[in-house]
């Protein structure tokens, strides 16, 4: 090989060895300082959130997640977050319960029972309804949704339930029961697109081997869809229950507020989110707002937790389906 | 016109027992001028056949002659394919299975079929095979209805200690009978099999034909198959399909020849026939 | 032999009842479900719309609020409107950067196993409540210095940044290899071949998440309660001020007493819900057509 071809060839071969190039070690080296503080800021929000609430931290210890109180009065104050975890735990519980059979039933109309002209549009709507900004749904759930449960369905739960404590006398049309349907239209959309991409996931040919047999759809879907599917949908479901405990402003705007609990779910409440929402203006004393913060402290766990949750739910399914598609020869 | 004896190239034991007389066969399915099109294509065109109760029945012909599509008809999976239309009838045992009156959830409960790819649920071995029955009301004897499909898909004996496992735990030919048990513990009338032994090894795909030799006394066989050679070792009589050109210019399948396997091999009618089988095309 | 009568066993339809039943009633609430969720969909546009549009006027765009306001002089929300733009545009230009290198260190750099961990982490970052994320910024840097404009874009963009990485990984996978490949293969470094070859043909991905994540910022209200929402009247376009924005004055007038407060609030929210509609289905359209761009040709 000539000389000339040989500095030719050296400079068509790709770029290799250990000599790094400057270019690439500043690009390296900025992209990969932006990944590590995406990655420390999850840790620097729990540590920040921590050092805020400090003063309460230190005044109330654990005490104060059990504690029913929240008296801003200067001179009397006392602070506590038992009811509105309470209030969370409450109206995400019953938002997922009302929302996960729609959204579930949702999805396998879209996979399974619809025309394939109206797949697309309808998909495109109930993912619409998720773009929708909470601020809007709440101002919806106060001024249109609110009057029409107060008017019409609390009555008729109450006369007809009315035996159950949760069902009592209809209340002003702001409530918890108010804000669990807010929540539950919130978090709808989400648990529906997940659902519907896992029940698309399903192989084909498990499916026809169901329905070869003789089985209806339904009973196709409840013995080949839904088991192969359980694992997504059980991130899905957590995954709803965490935007629910999370949701502060529509909460906040239809729940009408209160610190104590009451039997019945017609009445106001105060959930973690909604509260800190409430509490926006005025801080009051360092207190106050060490406490506020304590709250919101209490919320990040929660969340963290349901969606760390979902996520290791997530990569186990995937684990899981990798492996035993395809088996053995 | 001479006529040719051909040598058999296909030299093969087979496990045959001599057909029945013509006039004693009971017809299954009466095939009538079956037309099958995909968004108004035609894939299958005027085929006219009848199968026969207790034989094994075997569909072959060149890759894209239609005989998926043929055997599809029959348990109308094709219902599972938006794009796709019938003309013509099949009349099971007198009733035309695609009638406006008809479920097709009964059709596929008497009509079973085995997949190419052994498709086995995300379920215990036992699971597999009971779940169809729990769901079609076949609650009582369970166990027993278990044991005795696994055992007809010979696969009883080397699974009876472990039907807690789960069913894709077993290899190809273990998965394929599995489904053959699931698809038998139903109690169909007919059993329909697509190319099933196409992806399994020859050691698999012996296990599957000794099955349908032994169980066609109880069901009827209806098995596609792209491998000349299982057909002549296992089915009594055997339709060979081709692939035409219709005045547009698009492709589609036919029914040449209909007759007892003996003949198809030894002696067909059709040239397109003799070509096939003797390898000379496809 | 079989176990069927020699006439064949029965096909027709009025066979199997309860079985079709059960069958035909989940359709049926599957179908149901389907409906109520376009439904609700269908009832918010629609009451919005219809509150909305009879409010509607340039004034609201023009005009600033006039505090405690007992007349029926013509008020708006102007200082809203300039303050949504400054703030969520200031936030989108620093999730943007952040995000794509983010995006580009973990598609063109990372070893697998970092990448699964930190886009894991990524994954948790955007489960975080909104409203945290805002206590967050206060605490961080509102405590001590006050509210201001920047402060509530650093929240905002805290809510993009995940947005704005998944999207621009899902794009960067989509760039063919072979692209790369030929770039290095002619000598030119991994750099480079980043930067001039790889983010350029991922450009209209990148654009159309960085407009989704807007759309989803653009209404988000919990962050700013603490960071950006102690204004006065004023038209503004400081940043280093807090500045009112859309979704907060909608807040802060639905829980008013004011029928006319009200009104304006539904006004606003038509805008505002017009204009993320208007930026979803757009970028959606987008993406599916860039989708083909990138991979194909």
């Amino acid at each position: 090989m000539s000389s000339a071809d040989a500095t030719a060839d050296a400079a068509r071969r790709p770029f290799t060895g250990r000599r790094v190039r400057f270019g690439d070690l500043v690009l390296q080296l900025v992209a990969g300082a932006a990944a590590l503080g995406a990655t420390v800021l999850v840790g620097l929000i729990a540590w920040e959130l921590v050092h805020g609430a400090r003063p309460a931290l230190s005044k109330y210890g654990l005490g104060f997640v059990t504690r029913i109180a929240w008296n801003p009065v200067l001179g009397h104050e006392l602070y506590g977050a038992g009811s509105f975890i309470f209030g969370t735990a409450i109206t995400s519980a019953f938002a997922l319960l009302l929302a996960a059979p729609l959204a579930l039933g949702a999805a396998l109309f879209l996979t399974e029972l619809s025309p394939q002209v109206i797949k697309a549009p309808v998909t495109a709507l109930v993912e619409t309804l998720a773009a929708v900004p909470s601020v809007l749904i709440g101002l919806w759930g106060i001024y249109v949704l609110g009057p029409i449960l107060r008017d019409h369905v609390e009555p008729a739960l109450h006369s007809t339930l009315g035996f159950i404590p949760i069902f009592g006398e209809p209340g002003a049309g702001s409530s918890i029961f108010t804000a669990i349907v807010v929540l539950a239209i919130m978090i709808l959309p989400i648990v529906a697109s997940i659902s519907r991409e896992l029940f698309l996931g399903v192989p084909h040919e498990l499916k026809e081997g169901a329905l070869a047999l003789g089985t209806t759809r339904w009973e196709m879907v409840r013995g080949v869809v839904f088991p192969y599917a359980r694992g997504g949908i059980a991130a899905a479901l957590i995954l709803g229950l965490g935007r629910a405990m999370g949701e502060a402003i529509a909460v906040t705007q239809v729940i009408g507020g209160g610190v104590f609990i009451h039997w019945s779910i017609f009445d106001g409440g105060d959930t973690l989110a909604s509260k800190i929402a409430a509490s926006y203006q005025g801080a009051t004393s360092q207190l106050f707002s060490s406490s506020l913060i304590y709250l919101g402290l209490i919320l990040l766990v929660m969340s963290l937790l349901a969606n760390i949750a979902a996520q290791w739910i997530v990569r186990r399914v995937a684990r899981k389906h990798g492996v035993t598609r395809g088996g053995h020869a | 016109m001479s006529s040719t004896t051909i040598e058999p190239t296909v030299r093969v034991e087979t496990h045959r027992e001599p057909m029945p007389p013509r006039e004693r066969l009971e017809t299954v399915f009466h095939v009538e001028g079956l037309d099958a099109l995909y968004g108004g294509k035609p894939a299958l065109k005027n085929v006219t056949m009848d199968v026969y109760k207790n034989l094994v029945t075997a569909i072959i012909g060149p890759s894209g002659c239609g005989k998926s599509t043929f055997i599809r008809c029959f348990n109308r999976m094709n219902d599972l394919v938006p794009s796709f239309s019938q003309q013509g009838s099949i009349r099971y045992h007198g009733q035309d299975i695609c009638g406006s009156a008809i479920d097709p959830v009964a059709v596929r409960r008497n009509i079973g079929m085995v997949f190419q790819r052994p498709n086995p649920f995300p379920k215990s071995i036992y699971d597999n095979v009971a779940w169809g029955c729990r769901v079609l009301g076949m609650k009582d004897n369970l166990d027993d209805r278990v044991e005795r499909a696994l055992t007809q898909a010979a696969l009883w004996d080397e699974v009876k200690d472990r039907l807690k496992a789960s069913g894709l735990s077993l290899s190809g030919g273990q998965q394929q009978r599995l489904c053959i048990a699931r698809a038998i513990a139903v109690e169909p009338d007919v059993v329909l099999m697509d190319e099933p032994a196409s992806a399994l090894d020859p050691i698999a795909t012996q296990a599957i034909e000794q099955l349908m030799h032994t169980l066609k006394s109880e069901y009827t066989f209806v098995i596609v198959t792209h491998n000349m050679q299982q057909a002549a070792r296992v089915a009594d009589m055997t339709a060979f399909f081709s692939i035409s050109r219709g005045e547009e210019g698009h492709r589609y399948g036919e029914l040449i020849e209909y007759d007892a396997t003996e003949k198809i091999f030894t002696a067909p009618s059709d040239k397109k026939t003799e070509d096939y089988v003797t390898g000379r095309f496809g | 032999m079989s176990a069927h009568d020699l006439t064949g066993p029965n096909l027709r339809l009025d066979r199997l009842p309860r079985r079709r039943r059960v069958n035909r009633l989940m359709e049926v609430l599957a179908w149901l479900s389907a409906s109520v969720a376009i439904a609700i969909l269908g009832i918010l546009v629609f009451s919005v719309a219809r509150r909305g549009w009879s409010e509607l006027n340039l004034g609201l765009l023009t005009k600033a609020p006039i505090p405690f306001s007992l007349t029926n002089a013509p008020q708006g929300l102007a200082n809203a409107f300039a303050g949504s733009l400054v703030i969520v545009g200031i936030a989108a230009l620093m999730a943007l950067p952040i995000g794509i290198l983010v995006a580009v260190y973990l598609n063109e750099f990372a070893p697998p196993s970092i990448r699964n961990g930190i886009g894991l982490v990524i994954d948790i970052l955007a489960g975080v409540p909104a409203i945290v994320i805002g206590i967050f910024v206060f605490v961080l840097l509102v405590v001590g210095s006050g509210q201001n404009a920047l402060k509530g874009s650093v929240a905002l963009g805290i809510l993009m940044l995940p947005f704005v990485a998944r999207a621009t990984i899902e794009v960067l996978t989509l760039v063919p290899n072979s692209l790369r490949e030929a770039s290095l293969g002619l000598g030119i470094p991994q750099w480079r071949t980043t930067l001039s070859i790889v983010l350029p043909r991922a450009i209209g991905g990148i654009v159309t998440g960085t407009v989704l994540a807007v759309a989803r910022v653009a209404g988000e209200t919990a962050p700013l309660l603490f960071t950006s929402s102690l204004v006065g009247p004023q038209i503004n376009w400081n940043p280093l001020q807090p500045l009112q924005t859309i979704p907060v004055a909608i807040f802060e007038l639905s829980e008013s007493p004011d029928p006319k407060d009200h009104a304006r609030a539904w006004a606003a929210g038509f805008v505002l819900l017009l204009f993320i509609l208007f930026a979803s289905l757009t970028s959606r359209w987008l993406a599916t057509r860039n989708a083909r761009r990138i991979a194909g040709r």
